[in-house]
């Protein structure tokens, strides 16, 4: 066994252990039940549990990970005067980490989805997009989360920025960007836009849970350019890439800073 | 065992280290002493891998250090304050950090027995009062039959009872030739289990040789007096 993977065993059995992770699968079922016993259908109630899922798992995913390793730095550092490598430790605690929390949200949704039957039905292909999107999202916002948390040496700080970059990337983006399609609506826009969606992985989740839906329509502006311009297939693979891009990027830029950090 | 030459460490402006040379003698206890901010924890995180220097080099067993990890395999190592993941047990702690080291077939845990650990290696750390938790983390340091230790402020945080039995496995593991590097506030212990001592004042080694020496050349009696006047004849010879 290599050493991140035995890093990620026993990070595992810490945070399966710990109360939050219970009350985010919790959060998840209750949700999920709850939307589809009210939510008026099926349909919908997937539309709202992905828009939920695409703001909370980003804020869990961001704000769970950067206390997590703020809190276990001492420990971290334990582990560094081992005979461990510092790439392999990295690895071994953002595995360790981002598995459990995407674990636990598609237990929460998915037990729900699979007593009701609805794996079934014509919206398989929706709830395994929902729980794709949901897994890549985590994936992304935990390694945003190791390179705030290894670049800003202050906890309190760093939690301020994992927060703001939620926020930045949830929120403010789109209202960004729709400000700006306003300011040059007399221009032809759809080109800058595309790029702009594949800048932010939210929105790239959100292209493909609407692709799926076959909503684009509903998506507006933006989301009726992209299906037009890539069309549905090319549109998801292009989406996929893009999240995997996001969890990369960001990845490898906090390897190369953990690689360099003082202790 | 250890040679450090020319060491730097810089925090922006701020020489830490600057150009630190000392020698770490095998099988002999050394007790690092210095003012707040003199560079004693950073000396150790350069030595440890914890920390990047700028300039110098630091050589274990007559091998540089070149960033690779293999060397410390014989280095056990003590922090100051001990922390560990909330939801595991001490034994779990103790089998992770096996598993990091490939399982060694024979393992030290005379200290478990020492400290009365046993069912307290079964509760969730974040149960255990802060000194348990000090326990858990010698038992770590000692674990692996390290040739080279570091003991940050080990007896900080245990009992009376403890902290005896903590000196006690570092005499005994002195005699069985190991090489022990520690730091202490509490001078009467450094007495107790430093054969030498080394003082760090700015960044760079102020007085390094057996503590018996720092009692005669500045004929004062305790260490704690001798180490005083070291630093106040140093502020005397630096002209306001």
């Amino acid at each position: 066994m290599t050493a991140t993977r035995k890093i990620i065993v026993y990070e595992l059995r810490d945070i399966v252990r710990s109360r939050w992770i219970l009350f985010y699968a919790l959060f998840f079922l209750v949700i999920t039940e709850g939307l589809f016993r009210f939510g008026g259908g099926s349909a919908n109630a997937l539309v709202s549990l992905s828009s939920l899922a695409l703001v909370i798992v980003p804020l869990i995913s961001i704000v769970f990970g950067a206390m997590y390793l703020y809190d276990a730095r001492s420990f971290t550092e334990l582990l560094l005067t081992q005979p461990v490598g510092r790439v392999a430790l990295f690895k071994g605690l953002y595995i360790g980490l981002a598995l459990p929390i995407a674990m636990s949200f598609l237990l929460g949704i998915g037990i729900p989805l699979v007593f009701r039957g609805i794996l079934a039905t014509a919206h398989l292909e929706t709830a395994l997009v929902l729980a794709v999107s949901g897994t890549l999202l985590t994936f992304i916002f935990v390694a945003l989360a190791f390179l705030v948390a290894v670049t800003v040496e202050q906890k309190v700080r760093g939690l301020s920025v994992s927060i703001l970059l939620w926020l930045l990337l949830t929120v403010l983006y789109d209202g960004l960007v729709l400000a700006l399609a306003a300011f040059f609506a007399d221009y032809p826009l759809e080109r800058p836009m595309l790029v702009l969606m594949l800048l932010n992985p939210v929105d790239l989740a959100r292209v493909l849970l609407l692709l799926t839906f076959d909503l684009s329509a509903l998506m507006g502006y933006t989301g009726a350019v992209f299906e037009q311009f890539f069309g549905t297939l090319a549109g998801k693979a292009i989406s996929i890439a893009g999240l995997m891009s996001w969890i990369v990027i960001p990845l490898v830029a906090g390897i190369r800073r953990f690689k360099k950090k003082d202790f | 065992m250890i040679e450090i030459r020319g060491l730097v460490k810089r925090f922006g402006p701020l020489r830490v280290l600057d150009g630190l040379n000392l020698d770490l003698v095998r099988g002999k206890v050394t007790a690092i002493l210095g003012p707040n901010a003199s560079g004693k924890t950073t000396l150790i995180k350069c030595i440890l891998g914890l920390t990047h220097f700028q300039e110098g080099t630091i050589s274990f067993d007559g091998r540089l250090l070149d960033g690779t990890h293999t060397y410390r395999r014989k280095i056990g190592y003590m922090p100051q304050v001990a922390r560990f993941p909330d939801h595991l047990r001490g034994r779990e702690i103790i089998a992770m950090l096996k598993d990091l080291r490939g399982r060694p077939e024979s393992t030290d845990e005379r200290l478990v027995e020492a400290f009365q650990l046993g069912s307290e290696l079964d509760k969730p750390v974040d149960t255990l009062s802060g000194g348990t938790r000090q326990k858990i983390s010698a038992v770590l340091a000692f674990l692996f039959d390290p040739v080279m230790l570091f003991l940050d402020e080990p007896t900080a945080g245990l009992d009376p009872v403890a902290s005896s039995m903590l000196k006690d496995r570092i005499l005994q593991d002195r005699a069985a030739g190991k090489t022990i590097i520690l730091t202490s506030h509490i001078m009467s212990e450094i007495e107790e289990l430093a054969d030498n001592v080394v003082f760090l004042l700015s960044g760079r080694v102020r007085f390094a040789g057996p503590s018996d020496e720092v009692k005669s050349t500045t004929g004062q009696d305790g260490l704690e007096r001798a180490l005083a006047q070291i630093m106040t004849r140093d502020s005397n010879e630096i002209p306001a």
